[in-house]
């Protein structure tokens, strides 16, 4: 059973060698190679100077992806309902309350530990954008991507207004980087809305699905796909890149794949 | 909104295991907080502490999941009749249309604050019996509920501090609404671990003493932990009695990360959206479990949202006086008592109060009344200015 129409407004990725969106269909389309570059992750402009300096990688990462799909639906960022989804969270910060904790003086840093909550990235977005609506932060380990939307989605049809999907990973340092080995930052964005609008790139509906994942020709994005969580959704991207109609299924949790239908 | 019936449902904190101790300690104004050395923290401090995790087995086939939080998770699964209900709805629908959301804050995290006590002197790697996956990850509790009913349908943690496992509820609401699912598992786990202990400790906010919500002389948190859980299928199905999930609210402060909006204008915008969504005015609602942590700003920010949208006359109290902040777990210990208080008709007086704060002229409660009850609400409130009210109502005879 597929659910009505979900409407994409706006698209965005950051990630190795994907700098934006324009640069990432590219390479999906094939017209440009896959070279893994690092990620530059910008300044939190948005944020006040005191909050800016307290914040690292994850909420730079999830606010530049954020940002970025808002502007590619020119939208705004204060009116839309708001959904984050991450695997790790702030991992550099988890990673440093985790030795302060092992160490024999335990002197946390209450900065430190009100950014360890899985939400910090979206506690920051609301004071970056004012956004008063509702904030939903989820992880779903290697299913955050799809389990984030399914969130959005399900958030639009109810609310009867658009949403905006942050999801954003990144690695933790060494011992867990063993554990949890994320090779590079990666985040992807969307604003979806529940009617079609003039700024529609796409429809997709949603069902679950027992049918064999979609998986990257090139070697290089397959195995992006398969190591960072939001790079779950590259099969997604790659049809939204096509520009054509078609149905693709991405990793969600074990027996239940998504299945997205994409129409003009 | 859509009501939903639930359909069953349990919980376990300090108060103990399942339904009937907590009643009791309702009814008898019983908290269980206590002042205990609790691992290696080095002075003594106030806790909510869940009886017996030590000695709770998981099965064997999900040994790589143990770890004090879903050693809390499978105890909490096993009061109350609840796995039986799962199974029944699983035979009704299928493995593939009941979803898995719950909240949590730090899930297993102590498994890994221990594990970095135990780093190789040479290599710094962790111990080799070390499961992040399945322990600290956010996710693994959820992924420890799913394997241990055998669902295949969605799953996930919302992981929003305090309010996470009332905005589950929500979240259920709406994979219902829009066909996704038949029911779902709902609720919250969260386990005591030093993350808290000492973080809420570095920012002055937990109190050398069992907590006190709404005291004039109120001083901070205690820590607690609990596990919740309700099965939620459409409201159609209710009979005279049952009880509703009639109205969600969510918002964000907008404001700071750690400290409410002053005169908690997120919360208000919460409970007001929660009354809308379920149909109702303030008048309405009989009884208001407070979110009631015991910080003074807390604490201040929440009276005068209650105060600006209810006036001085709904009856409201915390129960945190008596569990604990179950942090991650609290939107949903919260919500299965009200849901308990709907049913038997109680309405919670406050435990650790003595002096109500006289800036708070709120009805709060600080004995336990006994009266019947239609709607009543839960308010969740966490760091990052992540709000969520929730309204239950009982089906009348």
């Amino acid at each position: 059973m597929s659910t009505t129409s979900i409407y994409l407004e706006g698209l965005s990725v950051l990630g190795p060698g994907m700098a934006n969106w324009e640069a990432t269909a590219a390479c999906l389309r094939g017209e440009q190679d896959f070279v893994a570059a690092e990620v530059v992750l910008p300044a939190v402009m948005a944020l006040p100077a005191t909050e800016r300096r307290r914040v690292g990688a994850a909420v730079k990462l999830a606010m530049a992806t954020g940002f970025a799909a808002v502007a590619d639906a020119a939208a705004d960022a204060a009116q839309l309902a708001n959904i984050f989804s991450s695997t790790g969270g702030d991992c550099d910060n988890c990673h440093n309350l985790l030795e302060v904790l092992a160490s024999d003086e335990r002197l946390i840093s209450p900065t430190r530990f009100h950014n360890s909550v899985h939400n910090a990235p979206a506690g920051y977005w609301g004071i970056a954008t004012g956004c008063t609506s509702a904030s939903t932060s989820l992880c779903a380990y290697d299913a955050t991507f799809a389990a984030a939307l399914l969130e959005t989605a399900t958030q639009a049809w109810s609310s009867g207004q658009p949403c905006v999907l942050i999801a954003f990973d990144t690695a933790y340092p060494e011992p867990l980087y063993t554990q949890r080995p994320i090779p590079y930052p990666m985040g992807v964005g969307m604003v979806l809305s529940p009617q079609r609008t003039a700024a529609s790139k796409a429809a997709m509906q949603l069902s679950f699905s027992q049918d064999a994942l979609d998986v990257m020709a090139d070697a290089g994005l397959e195995q992006l796909r398969q190591a960072i969580p939001a790079a779950r959704s590259l099969p997604l991207l790659h049809l939204l890149a096509s520009g054509q109609p078609g149905r693709v299924v991405i990793e969600y949790l074990a027996g239940c794949a998504l299945a997205i239908e994409v129409a003009a | 909104m859509q009501a939903l019936r639930l359909s069953a449902y349990t919980l376990t904190s300090a108060l103990g295991a399942g339904l009937s101790s907590h009643l009791d300690a309702l009814r008898q104004q019983r908290g269980g907080i206590v002042k205990k050395h609790w691992e290696t923290v080095e002075s003594d401090v106030c806790v909510g502490e869940v009886a017996g995790l030590d000695q709770v087995q998981l099965r064997p086939e999900l040994a790589a999941y143990d770890c004090r939080n879903n050693r809390l998770a499978q105890l909490g699964l096993e009061q109350d009749g609840f796995v039986a209900s799962v199974q029944e709805a699983m035979a009704r629908y299928g493995t593939g249309r009941i979803g898995v959301f719950l909240g949590s804050s730090t899930s297993g995290i102590l498994s890994s604050e221990v594990a970095y006590r135990q780093r190789d002197p040479l290599t710094g790697s962790l111990p080799p019996e070390h499961r992040y996956r399945e322990t600290h990850n956010a996710y693994s509790v959820a992924d420890f509920v799913r394997h241990y009913f055998g669902l295949s349908g969605p799953a996930v943690v919302v992981s929003t501090a305090c309010s996470s496992s009332a905005k589950v509820f929500a979240t259920a609401q709406r994979m219902l609404a829009a066909g996704l699912i038949d029911a779902a598992i709902v609720g919250g786990v969260d386990s005591l671990c030093l993350t808290t202990i000492y973080g809420f400790s570095s920012l002055q906010l937990v109190s050398p003493e069992p907590c006190r919500p709404f005291d004039g002389e109120r001083d901070g948190i205690s820590v607690g932990e609990g596990a919740a859980y309700a099965l939620l299928e459409r409201g159609e199905l209710a009979q005279a009695g049952d009880i509703l999930l009639t109205g969600v609210g969510e918002s964000s402060d907008a404001y700071h990360m750690s400290s409410p909006h002053p005169e908690g204008l997120g919360a208000r915008m919460a409970m007001q959206q929660a009354l809308l969504s379920a149909g109702l005015q303030p008048a309405d609602i009989g009884y208001i479990n407070l979110h009631g942590t015991a910080t003074p700003s807390n604490d201040a920010a929440e009276g005068a949202a209650v105060l600006s949208l209810f006036g001085t006359t709904t009856p409201c109290s915390s129960t945190k006086g008596h569990t604990g902040h179950t942090l991650g777990a609290a939107g949903g210990i919260e919500a299965i008592i009200c849901a308990l208080a709907l049913r038997a008709g109680v309405l919670p007086g406050g435990v650790g109060t003595r002096q109500l704060d006289s800036a708070l002229p709120c009805h709060y409660l600080l004995q336990t009344r006994e009266q019947a009850l239609r709607h009543v609400l839960s308010n969740s409130f966490g760091f990052g200015g992540s709000n969520c009210s929730l309204v239950f109502s009982q089906v009348k005879a």
